[in-house]
């Protein structure tokens, strides 16, 4: 017996919970999974420089890869299994429709470095998402290229620094509320300015006289995200923006939570300058397990000169792309080529099937569902600010006070019971968060087994049944990881077993 | 005779023969989690009292460590490149981070002796 | 429609449960007069007939590789990508997951980046990889920001055979940083003597291999000439298909290698979503931006596998991070590690040994056209082309006449008058002799 109490098995397998070893513990030399011609004689034009030693591959066959990738994927939570009510995430269902759409050969087979004449279609849609972009946030010019939401934070404020410096006024430091997501920090050190946090009040939100307090002619940017990490909308926002601008600083957005009101308010009538979107977040691109992503930044008129490139200009019916940079001191480009294609045709697709009605009803929905989770949980759990929500709500661990219970461990009960945990530990500005994004794609159904899952959960953790939450997840593929260890001791790859090793 | 005292962001420093071991307390290491991996300053290189000397590394967090006083760096723990659990296993003791030779012996004279320390702990939520 | 689920009925009971009248209720705390009054003005929803309907209509309006006879390049190559691949990546666990953040629900995701990780050591001869980058060119522009950290050293020398957006992407990522950056003279002859600029205050010097212009140098003398001073030597791969059949960087004494994965199991999609590779030494781990997979064991003593050495990332470390970098390319390395486990050791050295064969090939039969020149003595499967006057103006005709002919070096370095007349030409397995027959022939039409 195994300590989970399942009764140990001979070959490792327990059912359809199968033990997949490394693919270089299955390989052997002499297999190949694909079929090639032979180079055939000929000249050879590598110099000295040919490579003679074993790169060390392991040789499968192609049954033995598809086995072994079908193994590992099921031991893969999705969103296509299950609900993942992850704050900050926007795990919303991605429709085929993309997928199929995306795969078209005349999209996918199509070179970067094609003469523009032979990728027309290709220029016409990337220039359709980022006209619709344009309409959904308010703004004039879209950045298109960033390779995710990191990306495209660092395409935003390099923009603002070099429009900045135009001015002749670099300037030396960013502001960003105590609950921002660490890439805003992160993004503001690479572009040489040093980052402040401005506290929250304790209505959630930014603290507007701090705010005032540590404005000064010497800021260069204000990075807000809204509705901010807490679930909850800026409210105050129009004054921040006044107060950013009458300094003389720029207005950026982190645009990660677009999600709850795309298609009902327009950022740009927020006072904000520039903001990156997450085409997959908001639009549906799939997560592939950690990636790509993508991450235009969408800027008003002022910025849009200091943009990286490329861009594309139309001239009648003709479309061209624009490789060399804009004005004098704007930013170079950050990757190779042009954007995440891939994921631009996605994007349009999901648009499209939404449609402006759509995709207000799609804020619209996310919003209802939170704050239905909201009131659901009320009483079982903390909420951490009275009153309604936007497209995510936030709990933290008071609930959990004298259980002997954290946070972590109610997030891996929740495993057991079939779902993904919330967001956890994150925003910083409450202990123990448990941030709950349910978006719009879950049905009231879905809604309330989660809410079932969760009141459960919270009424067995006060009654003082610890061992359930100890010991989670007992369910899943795997038991508690030993991270402490896998850090202690980093082994970041396979390496072949060593003599003695092999002699065991 | 080897005297320890200690800092509000709990560090403690022993002298002795004009030589201070720096280290993080027990109390410290018990907030921080597992220890995976602390960053040493590079021998025969200066700090200044209240400079960065070191960061502690747990799974989920990093956190400063500030040099309590100034002085040169003339040793620091290599045995922590290995075990870095010795940080929770014996904070005060094996766990040490560096050693410095003390610039000025009068920083020491805000710094808490060990009674202080204690009360000051007790009296933290 | 068709992706909402809820009801008039359900909207209606929600909302009575939350205590709200109407959704609009819900939108209270947005200023009035920032709540837009109705729909923007823009088309409405579509169904599935109507949205393929546009985008194959938009398809239709391009020249995609697989259907003209196509040698282009230059950082993106036209590969074969075995129908295993595509199928696998689209099961829902690899493609709807999220980040493996809950590892004991990840552990599909996980064993696999193990998996990609190890292979793109192996294959760049180097001790420890990263779970991918967005790119090759943000790669290696991590790569220069990493090197700067590990020497504590402020200006790096870049080859004139470095491609020019992995370049430009260094100098961006540098500009409001206090590292310089030396660009070398572009070096279609491939003779440029890099370590006369190495000296004490350089922290890395960056090359490619094979370089942008085709050619493969031995970078040993380099990696010597950099250590001797103290300096890092970065290498960047643009077609990871040579690591079959050409001297790896690490092997060379690369201390970093990035690279662009894309030829391995993803498709060219004008340009993105692409894959970065990064590799080092074991003794930089810690310095290594980007998201790393390790090895554990589990409360039952199974092994597993989980994210580790967070704390050099964002949602950590904030601004003191080695990196802003959060997602990376995750469905991407899936797709290049399969394809690089059903080719496994024979398979992958036969694919590069095919592509250099047809090269080879092409090289000689475009020698044989009056007015083109190969510069190149060493290639891998992409060389540079001379040809008699703008070559841009010649690719372009082609175009007309229905063959991707090759990128002219101007569209990547414009303002050289001297590289005008240069194009870079690549072969892969899927070049026919037909294919290079068009070419030859066409380009015989096009310069009479």
């Amino acid at each position: 017996m195994t300590a989970g109490g399942n009764p140990s098995t001979h070959s490792g397998h327990r059912g359809l919970d199968m033990d997949e070893p490394l693919l270089f513990e299955i390989g052997a030399p002499g297999r190949c999974g694909v079929d090639l011609p032979a180079a055939g004689p000929g000249g050879d034009c590598l110099g000295a420089m040919s490579r003679e030693n074993l790169v060390g591959l392991p040789g499968l066959s192609e049954p033995q890869v598809v086995r072994h990738y079908v193994r590992l994927s099921q031991k893969n939570y999705s969103i296509d299994a299950g609900l993942y009510p992850l704050g900050s995430c926007t795990m919303k269902h991605n429709p085929r429709l993309n997928e199929k759409v995306a795969r078209l050969p005349g999209f996918a087979d199509l070179h970067p470095l094609q003469p523009a004449a032979s990728v027309q279609g290709a220029l016409a849609l990337i220039e359709a998402l980022s006209e619709w972009l344009a309409i959904l946030t308010g703004f004039p010019a879209v950045a298109m290229s960033p390779a995710a939401g990191a990306q495209g934070e660092l395409c935003g404020l390099m923009t603002i620094r070099a429009a900045l410096e135009a001015r002749g006024d670099a300037r030396a430091r960013v502001l960003v509320p105590d609950s921002a997501h660490g890439t805003n920090p992160a993004t503001a050190a690479l572009c040489g300015y040093p980052v402040e946090a401005v506290p929250s009040n304790e209505r959630g939100r930014i603290d507007l006289a701090a705010l005032k307090a540590q404005l000064g002619s010497d800021v260069a940017a204000v990075m807000l995200t809204n509705p901010n990490t807490c679930g909850l909308f800026e409210d105050e926002i129009l004054e921040i923006a006044a107060e950013v601008h009458g300094t003389g600083a720029f207005f950026y957005c982190d645009g990660a939570n677009f999600n709850a009101i795309v298609g009902k308010v327009r950022p740009a009538d927020l006072g904000i300058d520039a903001m990156h979107l997450n085409l997959h977040k908001t639009f549906s691109t799939p997560h592939g397990g950690g990636g790509p992503g993508s991450g235009p930044v969408v800027m008003t008129a002022e910025l849009a000169p200091f943009a990286p490139p490329p861009s594309i200009v139309r001239d009648g019916d003709t479309l061209s792309l624009v490789e060399t940079g804009g004005s004098e001191g704007a930013v170079g480009r950050l990757r190779a080529f042009h954007g995440q294609m891939g994921m631009f045709i996605r994007a349009y697709a999901f648009i499209l099937s939404h449609g402006v009605d759509g995709l207000c009803q799609v804020a619209e929905d996310a919003v209802l569902n939170a704050n239905y989770l909201r009131t659901a949980l009320l009483d079982d759990l903390s909420v951490s600010y009275a009153g309604l929500c936007m497209h995510e709500v936030l709990f933290d661990d008071r609930f959990l006070r004298d259980t002997g219970i954290s946070t972590l461990d109610y997030a891996k009960a929740m495993i057991d019971e079939g779902f993904h945990p919330a967001t956890v530990y994150f925003p910083l500005v409450v202990q123990g968060a448990l941030l709950t994004e349910p978006t719009e794609s879950e049905s009231k159904e879905s809604l309330d087994r989660l809410i079932g899952a969760m009141r459960f959960l919270a009424q067995r953790a006060k009654a003082g049944d610890t061992s359930r939450f100890a010991e989670a997840p007992r369910l899943a593929p795997r038991r508690r990881l030993d991270e402490t260890h896998a850090a202690r001791h980093p082994v970041l790859r396979w390496r072949p077993p060593t003599r003695t090793e092999a002699a065991e | 005779m080897s005297e320890t005292r200690y800092t509000r962001d709990h560090e403690w420093i022993r002298i002795e023969d004009g030589v201070a071991t720096i280290g993080i307390t027990d109390y410290a290491q018990t907030q921080l989690g597992d220890i995976v991996f602390v960053e040493l300053p590079t021998p025969d290189t200066s700090i200044e009292a209240g400079a960065e000397a070191a960061v502690v590394e747990s799974v989920k967090a990093a956190s400063e460590v500030y040099a309590p006083i100034g002085g040169e760096v003339i040793e620091v723990n290599e045995d922590l490149q290995e075990s870095p659990a010795s940080v929770n296993e014996d904070a005060e003791g094996a766990g040490w981070f560096i050693k410095l030779r003390m610039s000025d012996p009068a920083d020491l004279d805000d710094l808490m002796d060990a009674a202080a320390y204690a009360e000051y702990v007790a009296g933290l939520d | 429609m068709r992706y909402l689920p809820h009801t008039p009925v359900d909207r209606d009971a929600m909302l009575r449960s939350i205590g709200v009248a109407s959704i609009d209720e819900l939108f209270a705390g947005v200023p009035k007069s920032a709540r837009l009054p109705g729909l923007l003005d823009a088309p409405g929803h579509a169904d599935e007939m109507a949205v393929e309907a546009v985008l194959s209509a938009l398809a239709k309006r391009n020249m995609p590789t697989g259907e003209v006879p196509s040698f282009l390049g230059a950082g993106a190559y036209h590969h074969h990508i075995p129908a295993a691949v595509d199928h696998l990546i689209q099961r829902s666990e690899f493609l709807t997951a999220y980040t493996p953040y809950q590892p004991e629900i990840s552990q599909g995701t996980l064993q696999m980046l193990f998996e990609f990780q190890t292979q793109v050591a192996l294959i760049t001869g180097m001790d420890v990889a990263n779970a991918s980058m967005y790119d090759g060119a943000s790669a290696c522009a991590e790569a220069v920001l990493m090197a700067g950290r590990i020497t504590r050293r402020n200006k790096s020398v870049l080859s004139g055979g470095l491609h020019p957006h992995y370049a430009a992407a260094i100098r961006t990522h540098v500009r409001f940083t206090a590292h310089d950056v030396v660009q070398a003279v572009p070096d279609p002859k491939g003779i440029e003597d890099l370590a006369a600029q190495i000296d004490d205050a350089t922290a890395c010097v960056v090359v490619q291999s094979p370089a942008f212009f085709g050619g493969l140098h031995d970078l040993r003398g380099l990696a010597a000439a950099c250590h001797a001073k103290g300096a890092l030597l970065v290498a960047a791969v643009t077609e990871v298909v040579s690591l079959g059949a050409v001297l790896s960087p690490g092997d060379m004494g690369a201390d970093i290698v990035v690279a662009e994965g894309q030829s391995l199991g993803n498709p060219l999609s004008f340009g993105g979503p692409y894959l970065g590779l990064f590799a080092t030494r074991d003794h930089f781990v810690r310095q290594m931006p980007g998201r790393l997979c390790g090895e554990t064991v589990d409360a039952d003593g199974r092994r597993g596998y989980v994210l580790t050495l967070s704390t050099r990332e964002q949602h950590i470390r904030r601004e003191r991070a080695t990196s802003n970098i959060c997602t990376n390319a995750g469905l991407c390395a899936l797709a290049f590690s399969i394809h690089l486990a059903l080719l496994g050791e024979e398979g992958f050295k036969r694919l590069a040994h095919l592509n250099h064969a047809r090269a080879v090939e092409l090289a000689g039969r475009l020698a044989a056209v009056v007015g083109v020149e190969v510069l190149n003595e060493t290639f891998f499967n992409e060389f540079t082309v001379r040809l008699p006057g703008d070559a841009a103006s010649v690719i372009d005709d082609l175009a007309a006449r229905g063959i991707l002919a090759g990128v002219p070096v101007s569209r990547l370095w414009p303002g050289e008058a001297d590289l005008a007349d240069l194009a870079i030409v690549a072969a892969t397995e899927l070049t026919s002799d037909a294919d290079i027959t068009a070419l030859a022939g066409g380009l015989e039409r096009v310069l009479a």
